[in-house]
């Protein structure tokens, strides 16, 4: 039986907090703060492995279980929907997903709107629930500038502080949704590792201080 | 010649044991035909494990589709008989995207399903069976119960608008109590039912160890007679011999358009995913036109394809 608690965090300053927490929580990989290009850390003695993955892409390895749990943004959980658990809000990397236009927007109902995005699918569910037409219009980055050169009238973008936007004199006209790290956990592998992922999950909660 | 079963391949040795097993319980072998008409699948989508169906136009310009689905196959052909008992079981390819990939795969399910007068003997028999099944895949198994009729019992004392309900299954599905503790303070639902639904959820785990817990948080209330009953369930499930680990989960949600009841999962430790899924779907039979009650579950043999089965077929129990 594999005992070994696998563990997806995203790559980046985020997935750094995210392991303290796990580390306090009593599963420690010293191994894991010494810079260096190593994707896969494992500490047998705390029964535990962590592995370093793109942000966007742990909810893959959670829902296809090469992980067993994992802290994924909410954003991405909004946009795949993976068949996983969402556990835990952890509070952590706090931002917003907006929309946002030129400062000089007014929308014109009589026009279809024109929604530049990484976010395809959320986009799409947010101006459905709002019953809103709209042309979607997918980029993979530099979403500010769509709507600066006439290729889109608004964007949905996440946004942390909107130091982004401002300096690109874009203005936020709505909020879709608040954004944070959630942990996560594959619903299999939850069965037979559960009282780990209760424990871990009760640590956590206490570090950060939400409420479950 | 006698026949070894090494030369058969996992897939085979599975549903062969898997056929034997249900046999030997009075379950009679189903064979249907490769296709249905569409429309079939178009009126239960929600009941498809995928909406995306194969269609083609039949030689007299009738839309088909390659059967998706063993299910409703079944409940659409057989007669309804509200007053007898039922009891068929079946191997069947199906062909639907499979949730890993984005493209059309034929798949082989195996499963039963009990039509009639369903009551308690039926449900444990089915309820045994699966435990069954899940212990002959492999040593480390758990099958998983909820009620769908106490999970919405909880979810009625909080009284919101079907919209708002379907959110909140989605994070009961999730255990997702920090989103169900917002959308409740949101719509000002008084914090006490919304701890009574968190508490709820928050009881998950081995039946022993949460049924005294449940008992106490569902005493007084409808959901009491119907816990009752689960636990009578339970309680065969254990007399029988060869089945598995049982827990208790109610963010199991099955589609409530369809099932009703008693619904459960299986899982097999190394599978990233369920193996077997099943429940009481009276829902479905009425929605269907049907007077008889139902229940039965599927194996989903793809889940399997890259484990390893235990050594040899294994006897079946009587």
């Amino acid at each position: 039986m594999n005992d070994i608690l696998n563990i997806a965090l995203p790559k980046g300053r985020l997935g750094e907090k995210v392991y303290t927490l796990f580390e306090k929580a009593g599963y420690p990989c010293p191994e894991i703060r010494e810079t260096n290009r190593k994707l896969v850390f494992e500490n047998p003695e705390a029964a535990v492995r962590y592995f370093w993955v793109k942000p966007s892409d742990v909810a893959i390895y959670v829902a296809r279980g090469a992980a067993d749990i994992g802290v994924a943004g909410k954003d991405i959980l909004m946009e795949y929907e993976p068949d996983v658990y969402e556990l835990l809000d952890l509070g952590i990397g706090k931002c917003s997903m907006i929309v946002a236009a030129a400062e000089d927007f007014s929308d014109d109902l009589q026009k279809t709107l024109r929604v530049a995005t990484k976010f395809t699918e959320i986009a799409r569910g947010y101006y459905a629930s709002i019953g809103r037409e709209i042309e979607l219009i997918p980029l993979n980055g530099s979403i500010e500038l769509a709507p600066i050169v006439g290729l889109s009238d608004v964007i949905v973008d996440i946004t942390e502080t909107g130091a982004t936007l401002r300096e690109n004199r874009l203005r936020i006209i709505d909020e879709v949704a608040p954004l944070s790290a959630r942990l996560i956990a594959n619903k299999a592998a939850f069965r037979f590792r559960q009282e780990t992922i209760r424990e871990i999950m009760e640590s956590i909660s206490t570090q950060t201080g939400e409420t479950r | 010649m006698r026949l070894d079963d090494s030369v058969l391949s996992n897939t085979e040795r599975i549903i062969f044991t898997l056929r034997a097993l249900y046999q030997s319980c009075g379950y009679e072998r189903y064979r249907m035909r490769r296709f249905e008409e569409y429309e079939l699948y178009s009126r239960n989508k929600d009941f498809l494990v995928s909406d995306q169906v194969i269609v083609f136009t039949d030689t007299n310009g009738k839309l088909m589709a390659l059967k998706p689905d063993v299910t409703l196959s079944i409940i659409k052909n057989s007669r309804d008989n509200p007053d007898s008992v039922r009891k068929l079981c079946y191997n069947e390819s199906v062909y639907r995207v499979s949730e890993r990939g984005g493209t059309f795969h034929e798949i082989m399910q195996a499963g039963v399903e009990c039509f009639g007068r369903i009551e308690e003997k039926e449900l444990a028999e089915v309820l045994c069976l699966a435990g069954e099944t899940l212990a002959l895949l492999g040593k480390n198994a758990v099958l998983v119960l909820s009620d769908l009729d106490i999970l919405h019992c909880f979810l009625d004392e909080i009284g919101l608008l079907p919209e708002e309900k379907q959110k909140l299954l989605r994070c009961v599905g999730e255990k997702n109590l920090h989103e169900i503790k917002s959308i409740c303070d949101t719509w000002n639902v008084p914090a006490e039912k919304t701890e009574r639904l968190k508490k709820l959820l928050s009881l998950y785990g081995e039946s022993e160890k949460v049924l005294p817990e449940l008992e106490k948080l569902c005493a007084g209330t409808a959901a009491g007679e119907t816990l009752n009953q689960m636990k009578t369930l339970i309680s065969r499930l254990k007399e029988r011999r060869g089945t598995v680990r049982t827990e208790i989960d109610f963010s199991l949600v099955s589609d409530g358009n369809y099932y009703n009841g008693i619904v459960f999962k299986g899982y097999l430790e190394g599978v990233p995913e369920r193996v077997l899924s099943g429940g009481r779907y009276d829902r479905l039979m009425e929605k269907m036109g049907k007077k008889a009650k139902a229940i039965g579950f599927a194996v989903y043999l793809d889940a399997l394809e890259r484990i390893a089965l235990p050594e040899k077929s294994i006897e079946v129990s009587d």
